[in-house]
């Protein structure tokens, strides 16, 4: 990774997911000037995982707002600008501390249009780090995205590639309803290359990042590379291993799930949630109830080992689904 | 609502957090002849009064369900910090809001209809007694988790901050949410942030069956609120006058850029925390001499010795208030239901997609 | 692993009914076995607790391997029923063999419940009309969905589909394994031999729905009949073998059923609906007691020489719905009164359909009668299913004008064959035996 893109983006380049972030937030801050980032650190720190650095020099301390350590009270804050006008962003650090604003996000910003019979809808677009890998221990490596997911009234993405990292922004600030952005920790790090005859996304599909026809992986987020590793290994053997990501885990677009599953007639779901009452657990029993005939062999899941995520990494690593646990699984699938 | 006149109560209801007031505001004069003031004053709170004791009747009846939680006894905190407000400022409440919401001017109708749970409700049957919305009022509810709606309210104040309006947020909130973190957050965070937020504590002593010794540690919120770096005033709830002067103050204080404000109301519910209750957490006594300091009462006693007001002026006030009143529940009997197809609208807005 | 068929080398555990220390008695149903051909329950041939349980669900293993370990349990019970005996060894009342007869419920095949192992009424009726819960579906195949979806789609009869999934369950490759066996381009010849190798086809479409049975659905499968890879692979050897070994002669008569058919319509009109007769059982009963009065094509040809049996033992094809062949055998299909022939012949279609036959019902068949008239064709010549000597083939019953008294007239007929073994018999015997079956039609009230 070399050259930072612009915002206004352009031809083909290389870039970094953290840098795809950055851009959108840009381009979002200029074209918009209703937006502003808010949240721990965003500012003068440039964000705890870098994402903002440089923001606040360019948009300076109004649009790029450093908080307290008030979750509740900042998220909360944030729904209220987003009723008062604003196009609030709120960055939370990671999901563990997304619980501390619970409250505002289930009780006031899912529910407020609905209360309100019609009334009063919630711009805001809530962006929180999440997931483990990086030995951060069991206060800040778990993935929650599926708890949001059960909440109606709220859009959960989970960007996984770098042009979802880059366009995603625009089109949940276009999203009238609150939109709730989960970035794996894991990901900033990866680098990639923009297409630059992409300029925006819909938040509504699922993508299907790998074709295959032996089976379907379907995974989100910071899965999605292990799962692409995974069927990579298995073409090797001649295991064709399509890769649906779902991008979006609210809505979630079964059609496209079930559609790459009427063609495989497999499925192998990988979460890095845990397997009970997860993410993976709702698209296995959509696929039961809307494509059971199509099925050829049970649904397989690779989700963490149902503990709270050791620091140690020989324990964390056995913790998380991992490329041998997928090829594993989907050896399972189809044999 | 707007109002240009400023109204003074002397020196009473302005000291900044220092030991609660017991001394009624003293008369004032000023507000034009024949008490038009007094009156509309007297009105609203009439209005409040009388339509939650039909609440009561239509409760018992089981026309209206769920929780709903009286205001009576605490009606000059609404009227009172609503005079101070503007038709452009923003007020976010509580699940105690019926009061709120009718000194905002959302309509009886509107306000019984949707504890009727019909399409006509200012909800439209979504929200019941404690989710009373009215966006075109600035009106943000009705929220029922308690202090809830204390960081929403921050927000509002900060989108007018960052849009460089004028305008004021209200959030009213009870002595039960200043334990609770959401309160502190906000309080901090508007102060740390100089927003225009008018934090009004209506101290009725009881968070439910608790009181308030037993469950702050430094019982003087105003105080306590002062620590943040905010004005904190405390202000006999019971006094509709002198709630709307302190208001007033504080409220022309917010709107001129002087950060958030605290105001602590000292009132009092008459009547059951939700509709019924035992009562075993208060002394008859403490309810029967709150119940002496009855806002409306005192109201109508000093407009009469003043002259403001009489036997048939009071009357007719009566009526008026008994026919608005008959008239919401006669339109909300009458209303239709929200159609059950229905019942998947506002989870996202139409133009949204998410569902 | 108990043989079940001359060509069975392997077969593979697909359940076990009873469990480690449960009692068990003679001819008792205790697992259900899978064989190239179909799902069979396999009953046990000793009395005692089942003290090990030997080979796992899904595990195929050689015919001769032990699958369980049964302890003699003290006292001795007293022995009940034996199997494939006949019936008159069973130790039952009168009033109860009758009631047998009536419901078509062979005594043999029951275990009694009674003193001293007599067979009771409630054990008949139990036979005759089993509880499900007395059943707990021996037969269910372990297949997924898709597999399921397609073999419904594509007519196959996944009970006779190997599964080479994980603990063998059957996968929709396996599945259109099985149809694409049946879709190619030699189909004739497939549905022949599978008739061949299984046994006699099933009663024409029209006359088996009077049964009221669901042979005519059945039937209509049958025209898409499938066999699996499997099958396709044992066929194939048998068929291969018959060819190889046998030199075949073929015999052909039309037979007039003008008077048969009248004798049954006659017959069916004073039944009630779920008792009339069809053409098939009237010729399978004729079948069968030609064979008892040619002898010399009832049997089998084993170590160099041909042997008489002792009964006739019909074999009679049975197309299970979806596709696939089973072929249980009549037992003294010859001696028994049409009515339970016709009965015997429902209760073996309708269990043959569910993978519910006993293995005593599916041993070699002294000669196989296959009838192809509800595939339309007029004549039908088999390949002899060796060890046997011989193969009736029976075609359709059409109208065909024939001359009586000088005139022309048209009759019901049906183009009987025969397939012998020249090493057995001559074209004599098998003229003969044509001919008794011709007269023995003309006579129906003595079949």
């Amino acid at each position: 990774m070399n050259a930072r893109r612009s915002a206004s983006g352009g031809s083909t380049a290389s870039t970094t997911y953290r840098e795809a972030l950055r851009d959108g937030l840009r381009e979002a801050l200029r074209t918009d000037d209703r937006v502003f980032l808010m949240g721990e650190d965003v500012g003068r720190y440039g964000g705890c995982f870098g994402v903002s650095l440089g923001l606040l020099e360019e948009f300076g301390p109004d649009r790029i707002r450093d908080t307290p350590l008030s979750e509740s009270a900042f998220v909360g804050a944030g729904i209220g600008a987003a009723l008062g006008g604003l196009r609030p962003v709120v960055e939370i650090m990671t999901v563990n501390f997304s619980l501390l604003a619970l409250d505002q996000i289930l009780n006031n910003a899912a529910t407020l249009l609905h209360m309100s019979g019609g009334q009063l809808s919630v711009p805001i677009v809530i962006r929180m780090t999440t997931g483990a890998g990086r030995q951060l221990a069991a206060q800040h490596s778990h993935s929650l995205e599926g708890w949001y997911a059960h909440i109606p009234g709220i859009r959960v993405l989970t960007p996984a590639t770098m042009d979802d990292a880059r366009h995603m922004l625009a089109a949940a600030l276009d999203d009238p309803d609150p939109v709730v952005m989960f970035e794996h920790g894991s990901l900033y790090n990866e680098e990639g290359v923009l297409d630059g005859t992409v300029d925006s996304v819909d938040l509504d599909s699922a993508a299907v990042r790998r074709l295959g026809t032996d089976v379907s992986v379907i995974t989100y987020g910071g899965s999605l590379p292990k799962a692409l590793a995974a069927a990579e290994t298995l073409a090797a053997d001649g295991i064709g291993a399509e890769v649906v990501d779902l991008r979006s885990l609210r809505p979630l677009d079964d059609a496209t799930v079930l559609a790459s599953v009427a063609r495989t007639h497999r499925a192998v779901i990988v979460d890095e949630a845990w397997r009970s009452g997860s993410i993976s657990a709702e698209v296995a029993a959509r696929i039961a109830e809307r494509s059971f005939y199509e099925l050829d062999a049970p649904v397989q899941r690779v989700c963490s080992q149902e503990v709270p995520i050791p620091y140690a990494r020989q324990l964390e690593e056995a913790a998380l689904p991992q490329p041998a646990s997928i090829v594993a699984a989907v050896r399972q699938a189809v044999a | 609502m707007s109002t240009t006149t400023r109204r003074s109560t002397g020196a009473t209801g302005t000291q900044r957090s220092v030991a609660p007031r017991k001394t009624p505001a003293p008369p004032t004069g000023g507000r034009g002849p024949g008490h038009e003031h007094e009156l509309e004053l007297l009105r609203q709170m009439l209005l409040i009064r009388r339509f939650e004791e039909r609440c009561v009747e239509l409760y018992s009846a089981a026309k209206i369900r769920g929780f709903v939680h009286l205001y009576i006894g605490e009606e000059a905190v609404a009227v009172g910090v609503g005079q101070a407000l503007r038709g452009d400022d923003a007020v976010v409440s509580t699940y105690r809001e019926h009061g709120h919401a009718l000194a905002r001017g959302v309509s009886a109708g509107a306000v019984m209809a949707e504890m009727f749970g019909k399409a006509t409700g200012c909800s439209r049957g979504r929200g019941g007694s404690m989710h009373l919305f009215d966006a075109g009022r600035r009106f943000y509810g009705g929220n029922a988790i308690v202090a809830g709606g204390l960081p929403l309210a921050a927000g509002l104040a900060l989108a007018d901050r960052m849009r460089g309006t004028e305008r004021v947020t209200c959030c009213f909130f009870g002595d039960g949410a200043y334990a609770e973190g959401e309160f502190h957050e906000t309080a901090n965070l508007a102060a740390l942030w100089q927003l225009p937020l008018l934090l009004v504590c209506e101290n009725n002593l009881y968070a439910m069956g608790t009181s308030l010794a037993r469950e702050h540690a430094q019982t003087n919120l105003a105080m306590r609120a002062a620590s943040y770096g905010m004005p904190a005033w405390t202000v006999d709830g019971m006094d509709v006058l002198a709630v709307e002067a302190t208001a007033r103050k504080a409220a022309d204080s917010v709107r001129s850029g002087g950060g958030p404000h605290f105001l602590e109301a000292r009132t009092y519910r008459f009547r059951a925390h939700s509709m019924y209750d035992p009562d075993r957490y208060r002394e008859k006594d403490e309810i029967a001499r709150w119940k002496a300091r009855d806002p409306l009462a005192g109201l109508e006693e000093r407009m009469r010795a003043e002259g403001g007001l009489d036997d048939l002026a009071n009357k007719r006030l009566e009526e008026d208030v008994s026919a608005e009143i008959d008239a919401a529940v006669r339109a909300a009997e009458a209303a239709p239901y929200e159609p059950v197809a229905d019942l998947l609208r506002f989870v996202t807005s139409p133009s949204g997609g998410a569902s | 692993m108990p043989s079940l068929g001359a060509d069975m080398d392997e077969g593979t555990l697909v359940e076990w009914l009873t469990t480690v220390g449960a009692e068990v008695a003679r001819g008792e149903v205790v697992a259900v076995v899978e064989t190239a051909k179909s799902t069979i329950e396999v009953e046990c041939f000793e009395s005692g607790t089942v003290t090990e349980l030997l080979v796992e669900p899904g595990t195929t293993v050689p015919v001769g391997t032990p699958l369980a370990v049964i302890s003699p349990t003290a006292p001795v019970r007293p022995p009940p029923a034996r199997g494939p005996v006949p019936a008159g060894d069973a130790t039952a009342t009168p009033l109860v063999r009758h009631q047998a007869a009536e419901e078509g419920v062979e005594l043999a095949a029951l275990h009694g419940s009674g003193r001293g192992g007599r067979i009771t009424r409630s054990d008949v009726s139990r036979a005759a009309h089993p509880a499900p819960s007395r059943h707990p579906a021996p037969s269910r195949v372990h297949a997924s969905p898709l597999a399921r979806r397609l073999a419904e789609s594509l007519g196959v009869d996944l009970s006779a589909v190997r599964g080479s999934g994980r603990h063998g369950a059957v996968k929709a490759d396996d599945v259109r394994a099985a149809a694409g066996s049946r879709t190619g381009p030699d189909q004739a010849a497939t549905v022949k031999e599978a008739s061949v190798a299984a046994g006699a086809r099933r009663a024409p479409k029209a006359a088996a729905s009077d049964t009221g049975t669901s042979a005519a659905a059945a039937a209509a499968a049958s025209a898409s009949a499938s066999t699996s890879t499997s099958d396709r692979a044992a066929i194939a050897r048998l068929m291969s073998r018959a060819k190889r070994e046998i030199p075949h002669y073929y015999l052909s008569t039309t037979i007039d059923l003008a008077a048969a058919l009248e004798w049954m319509r006659r017959q069916n009109s004073t039944r009630p609906v779920g008792e009339r007769l069809v053409p098939a059982a009237l010729l399978l009963k004729a079948v069968a007691s030609a064979a008892r009065e040619v002898p010399e094509l009832n049997g089998h040809w084993t170590d160099g020489r041909f042997v008489a049996a002792a009964g006739v033992r019909l074999g009679t094809a049975v197309s299970v719905r979806g596709g696939g062949l089973v072929a249980p055998a009549l037992a003294d299909a010859d001696r028994m009164p049409l009515t339970d022939v016709m009965a015997t012949l429902k209760d073996l279609v309708s269990r043959a359909r569910h993978g519910r036959l006993r293995a005593s019902e599916t041993a070699d068949p002294t000669l196989t009668v296959t009838n192809l008239g509800d595939q339309g064709v007029e004549s039908v010549f088999g390949v002899i299913y060796p060890p046997q000597v011989a193969m009736v083939g029976l075609g359709r019953v059409t109208e065909r004008p024939v001359a009586v008294a000088g005139m022309i007239a048209l009759h019901p007929t049906v183009t009987a064959t025969l397939s012998a073994d020249h090493r057995a018999s001559d074209g004599a015997t098998g003229a003969r035996f044509l001919t008794t079956l011709d007269r023995l039609l003309q006579h129906p009230e003595d079949l």
